[in-house]
């Protein structure tokens, strides 16, 4: 390299990283700087009292999760939601795969086109676009389902779908599917689009028919790219996102809805106990963290292969 | 394409007949599923509001006409919120584009001082979030709770920047080097060379934030008290939740008055239509830009 020094402030390099340093302070100030708020945790933190002048509570608020008896009913409460509609959503992951799969075995190019874009249209759309959707589709009064289901006469009343609590979080994670699918299906098709053309050839002159091809080429090719979305997956076994559960919750489905992402907003904003779930977002982090390394240390030990 | 590139000449089998007329019928099924609710609501938006309460409308639209939408725009705080969403679309957009395209190109760049070390800087920033509790005393502290600014404050990236970089490192050396002995600097190199080049890839970028903008909702809930600065898909689910009571205190036999009366009974219609104008923008825009989007995710699976 350069036997000369040339000081920093000429380097072309260092002059590169000014131009883009005013972005990294803005990252820095809303992305790092909340993590000062960890803090409060420890702190029996009210608004407006500045830490200096709060209790100490050392790890009160974290054994509180464990030890405090309605925190640790509710605590349950909002990890079997959390866990049960995540355990289940992943029956439903290798859908998407399959998806592009077998959309790939259409002959006709302007139909798959068709087939893509329509699937993909709700990926694009809010949720609470869904949740209008919902109202209009299955609404107790004025839905559409229920309209038809009353003049077929395969009902006697209407079903009240968007209350009933019964198969509520298969709902939420079909609605989830619906949403999805489509879009995750377009990482599949780049993977397929990369397959080797030979190989089917080859198989084709052995005389491997369609669903052989599909088992023995195809799917091996898609396995990684499922397994790097699984791996990251459970990085965000505890995540479920917000919207989607505020948004659905009522009266009566809110008790089952209240995973820990909505657990912890209604909590914290809603009654204004920032220590206690400062403490549980914390530890959905670092839990979140050791997920994350250990599901890329298991897939490194099976496949041979991580993605950190 | 495994198999459907050959025996494109010859008659196609029977099996392979019966395959690719089941197959296509569920696809069928599924992209109807995905089309129909927006097709249904339309209708319904467009329909004599009466013969939709009484539930006579399905596939065909009768009795059309187009009050439904001037009625959305008069509705109160619809048109606050239609300027800010617009507005936090459109600057948020901007912003996350330039900067995203930007930050990746110096990314791109392997003199970029400690460059290892901010790209991870930026990038943890994706799988690790402080929590929702620090987040909010965060904005507190800076004074942007009930701010326009907050919504557009995020328009740093990691995301969008890690794709501009890896579809910018796709992008031949020679380009930039014949204008590096012209003597030209990183701006100019960006917005003469790079930029224009790297038009798939901001277009992909552009849609993704735009459509995030537009179907933002969450952040007003947690940092919007102030009324004026509601997002569209706030003011729509206000609006649903809203009428919904209305309906099942009908329902419970509770006396209305007149006006709320009338109120309910369009109310149906007026949410369709307000989900509508908020749905067709993105439905118009986003078969335009499929194409650029998909072939964006392409080159990033295949790099990544």
């Amino acid at each position: 390299m350069n036997k000369k020094k040339i000081p920093l402030y000429k380097q072309k390099g260092f002059h590169l990283f000014l131009m883009n340093l005013p972005f990294l302070i803005l990252v820095f100030i809303l992305s790092y700087l909340p993590l000062r708020g960890w803090i409060n945790a420890f702190y029996n933190y009210k608004p407006g009292i500045p830490l200096s002048q709060s209790t100490f509570t050392g790890l009160k608020y974290f054994t509180m999760m464990f030890s405090d008896r309605l925190a640790v009913k509710e605590i349950g409460r909002v990890m079997a939601n959390t866990l049960g509609i995540n355990i289940i959503s992943y029956f439903f992951s290798p859908l998407a795969m399959i998806f592009a799969m077998f959309l790939t075995e259409i002959k006709s190019k302007w139909y798959k086109k068709f087939v893509q874009t329509a699937t993909t249209l709700p990926h694009f759309i809010s949720w609470v676009t869904v949740y209008a959707i919902a109202f209009a589709l299955f609404s107790v009064n004025d839905g559409l389902i229920n309209y038809l289901l009353l003049q077929f006469g395969w009902v006697e009343e209407p079903i009240n779908f968007l209350v009933e609590t019964k198969g509520l979080w298969l709902k939420m994670i079909l609605w989830g599917v619906w949403k999805g699918t489509g879009w995750s299906a377009i990482l599949y098709f780049a993977a397929i689009s990369g397959i080797d053309q030979e190989m089917y050839e080859a198989a084709m002159i052995d005389g491997a028919g369609r669903f052989r091809m599909m088992l023995h080429i195809t799917l091996p090719h898609l396995i990684p790219t499922f397994f790097v979305l699984l791996i990251l997956s459970i990085g965000n076994f505890l995540n479920t996102g917000m919207e989607q559960y505020m948004l659905f919750s009522n009266p009566m489905t809110a008790d089952k809805l209240e995973v820990l992402d909505l657990y912890v907003y209604n909590q914290g904003l809603i009654k204004v106990q920032y220590s206690y779930t400062t403490a549980v977002g914390m530890l959905k982090s670092i839990v979140g963290i050791v997920l994350l390394f250990g599901a890329n240390q298991l897939s490194k030990m099976i496949r041979g292969y991580g993605i950190m | 394409m495994s198999t459907a590139v050959m025996g494109k000449k010859k008659r196609m089998p029977f099996g392979e007949v019966c395959f690719q007329v089941i197959t296509g019928f569920i696809f069928l099924l599924a992209a109807l599923v995905c089309i129909f609710p927006f097709y249904y609501m339309l209708v319904m938006s467009i329909s004599d509001n009466y013969l939709v309460s009484i539930g006579q409308i399905f596939l065909i639209p009768k009795g059309i006409h187009f009050k439904n939408y001037v009625e959305a725009f008069k509705m109160g705080g619809f048109i606050e919120a239609f300027w800010v969403t617009l507005g936090r679309t459109v600057i948020g957009t901007a912003l996350t584009a330039i900067t995203s395209a930007w930050m990746g190109y110096s990314f791109a760049k392997p003199e970029f001082w400690g460059r290892k070390f901010w790209f991870k800087f930026l990038m943890v920033t994706m799988y690790f979030s402080a929590g929702l509790i620090p987040g909010y005393l965060n904005m507190k502290m800076l004074g942007l709770l009930d701010t326009f600014l907050i919504y557009i404050i995020g328009f740093v990236s990691a995301y969008n920047t890690l794709l501009a970089k890896t579809f910018i490192e796709s992008l031949p050396a020679s380009l930039e080097e014949s204008a590096m002995l012209d003597g030209a600097g990183y701006l100019t190199i960006f917005f003469r060379i790079i930029l224009p080049l790297s038009m798939p890839i901001v277009a992909t970028l552009c849609v993704f934030t735009a459509v995030g903008h537009w179907s933002s909702y969450m952040d007003t809930v947690l940092y919007i008290k102030d009324p004026n600065l509601y997002t569209l898909q706030f003011v729509l689910y206000n609006y649903i939740n809203q009428s919904q009571k209305l309906a099942s205190l009908m329902q419970d036999g509770a006396v209305i008055s007149e006006d709320a009366l009338k109120n309910v009974v369009s109310a149906q219609s007026l949410r369709v239509t307000v989900t509508m104008i908020i749905t067709l923008p993105v439905l118009f825009v986003y078969p335009f830009f499929q194409k650029y989007f998909v072939k964006g995710i392409m080159i990033g699976a295949i790099k990544g």
